[in-house]
């Protein structure tokens, strides 16, 4: 974990989105699928925790190497609006890589990677690390409009199989990202199931699991203050590990991964939190 | 040279190298904090507020922004005084003073906690966390009445063998129950706990915190923090004080002094920027400079509030 001060190298809008490339060597090399960067608000605003962003790119190699990419909703709250505001060349005070990333199986071949809306994102790095490692890596996705839709034509690109669903039928198949999910285990022979989003779809894909038998990772998103394991209030009811009793550990350090078969979601109400990993209202 | 001025102040027999703390809840578990700042440049850390039980706390979500604040509740999700003690404690005191944060929902529940901590290595203070509830008495604070006050900083201070701060509740009358606690034996008070606030999420019709209510932190407490200082060190000039909320800047640190704060903690904004407790240092050293003060004591108390109204009254009947 660094704190640096990174330069914006490049904006640009993705749908409903807006991506933002940092020029970010220390964060950047150390930082894998499923981790987060926590991002420092202006000094002058009324809004002022920093903005927990999962890392949707990470170059290590190449042209871009030391470049980390990271998407807001600018809809989602004044924090998230700010940033999608921003200018190549302005800087940023951020810290990362945070939490703790998806581990790719060692035996298992055949991926499947679930999100819906900005929660998306990290999925493509993720593909990205799997299809390296020779995994088979499908992919569910969607959103409520063709716009939220994050990057469909990527999708395809890192995937044998893609299903696309919005909740107006403008993109893909209509209906819910959790309605796609038996259709596409019935279609492929898949091994691992990998989500990210929020609780009503990661605990609906942790019954499907744990009916099916398969092992599963999943990235929550929970309101965080401070993103590095300070404050405790990003809880997250957890069971031990033989099962009898439960206990809150925290999204930022503890996770945001885990294994969806030790979260209680009976326990874990549904915040409806969409900015970042998150702070304002919906 | 700005490095070589010493702003190390002794607060109730407690010597911190800054008179800036990390305020309890916001200083994780004593590894978090590695690598984003020198703990030993921080004047002292807070723990976490420690029970006799372990507690699983409350549900998220646990925070949510406010205007220039967070509403936030953690339940006071800890894992009890003897797993702290064993894990927790040794971890923060490496770096810095710890004062270990207390709270109970009895009185023998404070004393067991103290009990534990008599004598121990690496506890530089105790400071007593009095905005929980009163489960022998049902009412919602303990600290907000000056007969409880009285009796849970009075037992505690018997006991310890290391200073006492009561930290008093906030957003109530603060000077009689500073004045119990100070003649219940607290060596110094911490002012003031976030103040009870309700955030509420208005499309899903229910409180935005799984606790319902929460507390407020943050920038927007300063003024408050200001007055509730002020105020108990006009009453009780020699009681070393503790600022607590609100503090994000050199310039709230040396408010607060002026005020008559003889250190203060520094919470919210540590969240945010972990190296704040340094950096509020470095500056509160850049300001006796250009005062051309000493210490930061010689801040303490300078800007005096005038008599209540009221008191004139009394005085001229």
């Amino acid at each position: 974990m660094k704190r640096v001060r990174a330069e914006i190298l490049s904006t640009r809008r993705l749908g409903a989105y807006q991506s933002l490339t940092l020029v970010a060597p220390e964060i950047a090399e150390r930082a894998k699928p499923g981790q987060f960067v926590a991002v420092a608000m202006p000094d002058d605003r009324d809004f002022l925790l920093r903005r927990h962003l999962t890392i949707h790119q990470s170059s290590r190699r190449g042209g871009w190497a030391g470049t980390l990419e990271f998407v807001v909703d600018p809809a989602a709250g004044p924090g998230t609006a700010w940033l999608s505001d921003l200018r190549a060349h302005g800087f940023l005070d951020v810290i990362g890589p945070l939490g703790t990333p998806f581990s790719y199986p060692k035996r298992l071949t055949s991926c499947l990677l679930i999100g819906e809306g900005r929660s998306v994102a990290g999925l493509y790095f993720l593909a990205q690390e799997l299809g390296a490692r020779g995994k088979r890596v499908d992919m569910v996705i969607g959103g409520s409009t063709l716009d939220a839709v994050f990057k469909p034509i990527e999708a395809k690109r890192l995937s044998q199989l893609v299903t696309v669903v919005t909740d107006d039928g403008t993109l893909g198949e209509a209906g819910t990202v959790i309605d796609a999910v038996e259709p596409a285990l019935d279609r492929a022979p898949i091994e691992v199931v990998y989500a990210a989003g929020k609780v009503p779809l990661l605990s609906a894909v942790a019954a499907i699991c744990r009916a099916r038998k398969l092992p599963a990772q999943v990235a929550v998103e929970e309101r965080m203050g401070c993103g590095y394991g300070l404050c405790g209030t990003c809880a997250v009811p957890v069971a031990s590990k033989d099962g009898t009793t439960w206990g809150h550990v925290r999204a930022c350090v503890d996770g945001p991964v885990f294994n969806p078969a030790r979260v209680v979601w009976d326990r874990w109400r549904a915040t409806g939190a969409t900015e970042a990993i998150s702070k304002d209202a919906p | 040279m700005a490095s070589t001025r010493s702003i190390g102040v002794d607060v109730a027999g407690v010597a911190l190298a800054t008179p800036v703390l990390i305020a309890s809840g916001c200083a994780g578990t004593g590894k978090e904090l590695q690598g984003l700042v020198d703990l030993r440049r921080v004047g002292g850390v807070v723990s976490r507020t420690i029970t006799v039980e372990p507690r699983e706390g409350s549900a998220p979500p646990r925070i949510v922004e406010s205007a220039a604040g967070v509403v936030w509740d953690t339940g006071l999700q800890n894992p009890g005084i003897d797993a702290f003690v064993a894990t927790e404690l040794p971890a923060l005191a490496a770096a810095s003073p710890v004062l270990v944060s207390i709270a109970g929902g009895t009185l023998e529940e404070y004393v067991r906690v103290t009990g534990v901590l008599q004598g121990r290595a690496g506890v530089a203070a105790i400071e007593v966390h009095l905005s929980a509830p009163d489960r022998e008495l049902e009412r919602p604070v303990i600290g907000a009445h000056a007969d409880r006050v009285t009796e849970v900083v009075g037992a505690v201070a018997r006991m310890s063998l290391v200073p006492v701060f009561a930290k008093l509740p906030g957003g109530v009358d603060v000077v009689p129950l500073a004045v119990a606690a100070a003649r219940a034996g607290a060596s110094a008070l911490t002012l003031c706990a976030s103040p009870p606030a309700l955030a509420i999420d208005a499309s899903a019709q229910r409180p935005a915190l799984g606790a319902s209510g929460g507390w407020l932190s943050g920038p927007a407490l300063k003024p408050m923090t200001l007055r509730a200082v002020a105020e108990v060190h006009r009453a009780l000039p020699r009681m070393p004080i503790v600022a607590s909320g609100g503090i994000r800047t050199a310039g709230d640190a040396v408010e607060a002094m002026l005020a008559g704060a003889s250190a203060v903690q520094v919470g919210t904004a540590t969240l945010v920027d972990p190296a704040a407790p340094v950096t509020i240092a470095k500056g509160i050293v850049a300001e006796l400079q250009r005062r051309a003060v000493a210490s930061p004591a010689d801040l303490r108390g300078v800007v005096e509030i005038g008599t209540p109204a009221s008191v004139q009254e009394e005085q001229r009947a």
